[in-house]
């Protein structure tokens, strides 16, 4: 295959998938919506099992069927049904988006990896995201997420297709090395961790709103309780904050050294990727601190969250950086990226 | 109760909440090295890194911040006063974090002792009723008592848990595991402080220098060669390594076609170099191929390529015909397609100081309006485009000048017959006469020159060893789960009941599936083992 034709199938890879994202999107809509017809206990997405199981045994049961209404089972058999094929059309989505990045790559001269620009890095970013809450789907039984998951990859996609789109090109020189395969990659994985983990902090900040306001009904009823979102975000947390160190205090600085004589130069995408860890770090720090567990230290996150997306979107943007071809007098633009 | 704290001096009266200046001292450690100071600390950090990436800062990009002086002169006294422009290096951003390493060393030190008293005292005995933990379990069996017991230990030592060599009467046993835990933790707050240290020194001792560089020249390692010097506070000239080399040829690729024509790659300077370029031992030379993200290291220092651009040879000559400056003249790139931007002074002609300023374009063509344009940065048909000044250039006066701007209060430019401003739009190999016998300016050709940076990072590795390490103390402090089980086994209604139940202690770990294990680790031996 010529590169040419490598780049249209990526480009179609990104199209078709975006579209069975949408898909996938629309069969956890209908799931969701029949759900709202079931008891919390049944359907595709039953409540959870509290972990002292052994309390539940004893006495909960037993009002449990006693307080159980009639089950519609139509729609019970609707939600397994669209449960089921909302994943597996994510399945489908994700293996297609891979083909989507790996044609991406080989359309370059010489190949490389497909995380040379914003658009690549976004499409890479968004991969990340859904492929981790496959693997993680059954390990934290993360059925809940799904239609959240679904939207936002889809709406990453959009975003990186109509605005951020760029053909297939040559690095630039500084780009131009094995770093940028173990740095962007570890930026990359830690970037969708992160977005997967800001999401259960994000959930967990709803549901314990409402269960403050003592009600709790619709999505946020079937979500599961703040104790296991907030263990459930904590583990992704756990997860993406030492890959992250790895990129931005590692494998960075590193790079940063034999491009531009320097390891760490305060360059803004430098301060901001620097920002993210503190925050991420005090959000770690404030679960094992008294009087911040919780509500205080899941603002951390999402703050977090907020400025990874600034250091890579803001900077990119709004700030001059040698990240982002700065252009400045006496210095000629060899060495700078846009990452 | 003041009478306990304060019992080795007599009660002078002080009024109740009064502390003593050891008190107030004891209390200020003690809210400084508090967990919830520290994160505040840590908060404080991010939110003071931010003004450093929207303000231009002087270490980061010296021009920029010049122009933005310029463009805010109400600003600039307030923010200077304020460190903004320098905001890494200034003392309140240091306070914050030098109080953060304060309350970081004060909280691992005593945290320190801590864990080394629990890895030497025994795993905590069982508490009483193990039921009432949150996650336990329990079976029956026909075997006797110690059997289990003997066996729950060799299991939990299989599992490397630590055992507590006996339980004083109590027909349990009693362990821990996970001790690494707080080990990484202590071990990635050290690390940070050796970062820090690491990054101290190599910012103290080291410099960090730039030069341009054209092709075919020399540079030895000198003060007097570089065009700007940084070096750190505790630098001295003398730790500058006496090390030579030559630029001897530069090549560019310039892609021609697809969506990034025009762009420049595979830079390469073939360099020259010795080790040793004073005195009677020279050291010998050795070549090195000259690459973006292949610096050449020559003892502790480095050598990057990070740039490249033109230098056009110019000669002027003054009214009489002698030659008043010749050779090449750096001018500076602005933007990627290598459109750059120069002067020429020449000080002491015959006939009056004049100056050049104006541009060069790689690729000259005019565009469908008939304005210039430069196509690409390849030399495919360069052209110098400048205005020529004459009259008192401040070239006389012995005051530092800038390279690459021409001083015009005391000049007039030189003018057309028309009274429109003359510009010479020259060619290579052009010669053009100014007027009213102000002499001649030929465009020779164009030579290529690098921008170099030089630096010397002492203890870069110290610091690499340090975030290194940091990270492993890292996933030690994330990944392993401290526990404590216990089992616990005694005889109710003829037969043996068994009771394990654990307690983890990261918070956030989930314990049943381990419990279970364990507990199917007594039970499914048991047949087996039962006869031996």
């Amino acid at each position: 295959m010529t590169n040419a034709s490598w780049e249209t199938l990526s480009n179609q890879a990104i199209a078709v998938c975006g579209v069975v994202y949408f898909l996938a999107l629309l069969s956890h809509l209908i799931e969701w919506s029949a759900l709202r017809k079931l008891p919390l206990s049944v359907g595709s997405v039953p409540v959870a099992a509290t972990r002292t199981s052994s309390a539940g045994a004893a006495g909960g049961s037993t009002t449990a069927v006693l307080d159980e209404p009639e089950v519609d089972e139509d729609a019970e058999r609707r939600t397994n049904l669209f449960g089921r094929l909302g994943l597996l059309l994510t399945v489908i989505a994700v293996a297609v988006h891979l083909v989507g990045l790996v044609g991406r790559g080989m359309a370059a001269d010489p190949n490389r990896v497909p995380w040379g620009n914003m658009y690549e890095f976004t499409i890479s970013g968004s991969f990340c995201v859904a492929l981790l809450y496959l693997v993680l789907y059954r390990k934290f039984s993360l059925a809940w997420m799904a239609p959240i998951v679904t939207g936002l990859v889809l709406v990453l996609l959009m975003v990186a297709v109509i605005w951020l789109h760029d053909e297939v090109a040559p690095l630039s020189e500084a780009l131009n090395s094995p770093w940028l395969v173990i740095h962007v990659v570890s930026a990359v994985i830690a970037t969708g961790a992160f977005t997967l983990g800001g999401i259960g902090v994000l959930l967990f900040l709803l549901k314990e709103r409402t269960e403050k306001r003592g009600k709790s009904g619709g999505y946020l009823a079937r979500v599961p309780s703040t104790a296991t979102l907030d263990r459930v975000s904590y583990r992704i947390h756990a997860f993406a904050f030492p890959v992250w160190t790895f990129a931005v205090l590692i494998t960075g600085p590193i790079w940063a050294h034999q491009a531009w004589a320097a390891y760490w130069s305060w360059d803004p995408k430098e301060v901001w990727a620097f920002i993210t860890w503190v925050l991420y770090a005090g959000y770690l720090h404030a679960r094992a601190t008294a009087g911040w567990k919780g509500r205080n230290a899941s603002i951390l996150a999402l703050l977090g969250m907020a400025t990874l997306w600034f250091s890579f979107i803001g900077v990119n943007f709004f700030i001059t950086s040698d990240h982002s071809y700065a252009e400045g007098l006496g210095q000629s633009t060899v060495v700078s990226t846009r990452l | 109760m003041s009478t306990t704290s304060t019992s080795d001096r007599p009660d002078t009266g002080r009024r109740a909440g009064e502390l003593t200046f050891r008190e107030l001292l004891r209390w200020v450690w003690r809210q400084l090295t508090s967990m919830r100071t520290a994160l505040v600390l840590l908060l404080l950090l991010a939110l003071a890194a931010v003004p450093g990436s929207i303000i231009p800062q002087e270490g980061v990009d010296a021009l920029r911040t010049t122009q933005w002086q310029e463009q805010h002169p109400d600003l600039t006294p307030v923010y200077e006063r304020l460190g903004l422009f320098d905001v890494y290096g200034s003392p309140w951003f240091a306070s914050i974090y030098v109080l953060l390493m304060v309350s970081l060393v004060g909280c691992i030190i005593p945290r320190t002792w801590k864990h080394v008293a629990s890895l030497r005292a025994a795993p905590p005995r069982a508490p009483r009723n193990l039921a009432r933990l949150p996650d336990h379990a329990s079976y029956r069996t026909d075997e006797d008592v110690d059997a289990v017991l003997e066996r729950a230990r060799q299991v939990l030592k299989r599992r490397r848990y630590r055992v507590r060599p006996s339980d004083e009467g109590d027909a349990a046993v009693s362990s821990e595991r996970g001790y690494l835990r707080e080990v990484g933790n202590l071990v990635f707050h050290l690390s940070v402080i050796v970062v820090l240290v690491g990054f101290g020194v190599g910012s103290m001792f080291g410099y960090k220098g730039g030069v341009i560089l054209p092709v075919g020249q020399g540079f030895s390692n000198n003060l007097t060669q570089y065009d700007d010097f940084n070096p750190g506070s505790f630098f001295t000239g003398d730790d500058m390594e006496p090390f030579c080399f030559t630029v001897d040829d530069f090549d560019v690729e310039w892609l021609l076609d697809g969506p990034r024509a025009g762009m420049s790659r595979g830079f390469s300077a073939d360099t020259r170099y010795q080790v040793d370029c004073t005195g009677a031992d020279q050291s010998e030379e050795k070549d090195y191929d000259l690459r973006v993200n292949h610096p050449l290291a020559i003892g502790d220092t480095e050598v990057f390529l990070i740039g490249h651009g033109y230098a056009p040879v110019i000669t002027v000559r003054d009214g009489n015909g002698d030659v008043v400056t010749t050779g090449p003249t750096v001018f500076l790139p602005q933007d990627q397609s290598l459109f750059s931007f120069g002067v020429v002074k020449s000080a002491y002609a015959a006939t009056g100081q004049v100056g050049l300023e104006g541009v060069l374009y790689p690729t000259f063509m005019l565009d469908q309006n008939g304005d210039p344009q430069n196509l690409m940065g390849e030399l495919n048909n360069p052209l110098i485009s400048m205005l020529v000044y004459t009259g008192d250039l401040g070239l006389d006066s012995g005051e530092p000048q800038s390279l690459y701007i021409l001083k015009k209060d005391g000049a007039e430019p030189v003018q057309n017959e028309d009274g429109t401003p003359l510009r010479l739009d020259m060619q290579v190999g052009d010669t053009v006469q100014l007027p009213d016998g102000l002499g001649s300016v030929t465009f020779e050709g164009i030579q290529e020159w690098n921008r170099l940076q030089i630096s010397k990072t002492p203890a870069k590795f110290v610091t690499l060893a340090g975030v290194v390490l940091a990270l492993l103390g890292l996933l030690g402090s994330l990944f392993i789960r401290p526990r404590r089980l216990w089992v616990r086994a005694r005889v109710v209604d003829g037969e043996t009941l068994v009771e394990v139940a654990a307690l983890d202690r990261s918070g956030g770990g989930d314990v049943t599936t381990e419990i279970d294990e364990v507990v199917a680790a007594l039970r499914g031996d048991s047949p087996a083992k039962e006869n031996p």
